[in-house]
């Protein structure tokens, strides 16, 4: 009930943000609703327990991105050409078209039987979110019966301990505890992360150098001008 | 059991998607362009995650969202510096002044 009422509240938060985006026509507003429909979408994937995700939508995106876009309109709102408006016609052939491109989505998504696809996925180690929290919960059940104020501090550390964050940075690692120790190997080791992870930081240092190549202000050949000229 | 099910996941994630593209392709704006971009790759980490709950696809799903999202940040970095490069020779961000290849 509460699941529902937050799921319902976030996805209407999300959508109106999505839509205020694209309707206001001031870029400054538009990054305001950027980070209300980024931040309901963190609160989206904390309610399908996805904790880790959640936080690094927050820091990464909410803190990081829109930041970075909101620097990028303070740099560029100067000058002769500063208010852009889209054509009205434009923005009616763009809604029908988006509306349409809505209903394809939708009845597509309504049409397919998800159970019955991802009864056919190979492997099925049930998601490890369900069989580990059954498993902490009868734990944390023995714990609090147990009584002892020692043993309630280890339930508090228990409880505050992200449940998919040791599995996510060990996949990264390139071990797949939840695959492969679970299931005894049956469906042959499930392979890691760790290629991926490396050639994505590589790439994030390859991007962010260039990116600082690219942006820098160009006074050496100013000034090697000026000297000329001097 | 208030359980909301992969649909209504799905179902938002569709709206962010297509909010996105009509962003994209509508806004004059560059700056909005990117919004549109973010909000393209924030419909495909709500659709990744919800199959990574809902399914068996089990913990593979985050790690792919966890990819997308770095890979968002490091395109914005990228294209907010070719958007400042832009304005610095064209004194304006509007992408329909950006036609000196058309043919």
């Amino acid at each position: 009930m509460i699941e529902q009422l937050l799921f319902y509240t976030f996805a209407i938060l999300t959508c109106g943000g999505a839509v205020a985006v694209v309707a206001t026509q001031n870029v400054v507003r538009m990054a305001f609703w950027l980070v209300v429909s980024l931040g309901s979408v963190a609160a989206l994937f904390f309610l399908l327990h996805a904790d880790f995700l959640g936080a690094a939508q927050l820091l990464i995106y909410v803190g990081g991105t829109v930041v970075l876009l909101v620097f990028g309109v303070m740099l560029t709102a100067s000058g002769p050409y500063t208010t852009i408006k889209t054509a009205p016609a434009e923005g009616i052939i763009g809604a029908a078209v988006g509306l349409m491109l809505l209903m394809v989505l939708v009845s597509s998504i309504g049409s397919v039987d998800w159970g019955a696809i991802s009864g056919r996925l190979p492997s099925s180690p049930q998601s490890p979110f369900t069989a580990d929290s059954i498993r902490e919960a009868h734990a944390d059940e023995a714990i609090v019966n147990s009584g002892s104020t020692k043993v309630k501090t280890d339930l508090a550390a228990i409880q505050q301990q992200g449940r998919t964050v040791r599995q996510l940075g060990l996949s990264f690692l390139g071990l797949r505890p939840d695959r492969n120790l679970k299931e005894g190997g049956a469906n042959g080791l499930a392979p890691g992360y760790f290629l991926p992870f490396e050639i994505v930081s590589v790439h994030l240092l390859v991007v962010l150098i260039g990116a600082a190549y690219l942006a820098r202000a160009k006074r050496r050949a100013v000034s090697e001008d000026r000297v000329s000229l001097d | 059991m208030g359980d909301v099910g992969l649909n209504a996941y799905l179902m938002v994630g569709a709206v962010l998607f297509v909010c996105g593209v009509v962003c994209m392709a509508t806004k004059r704006n560059g700056i909005g362009v990117l919004m549109g971009v973010e909000l393209v790759l924030n419909g495909a980490n709500v659709n990744f995650v919800a199959f990574s709950r809902y399914t068996s696809l089990g913990l593979d799903g985050q790690t792919i969202a966890l990819f997308v999202i770095v890979l968002a940040a490091a395109e914005a970095a990228v294209a907010l510096a070719i958007a400042l490069n832009f304005y610095n020779n064209h004194l304006t961000i509007d992408v329909d002044r950006g036609n000196e290849l058309q043919g």
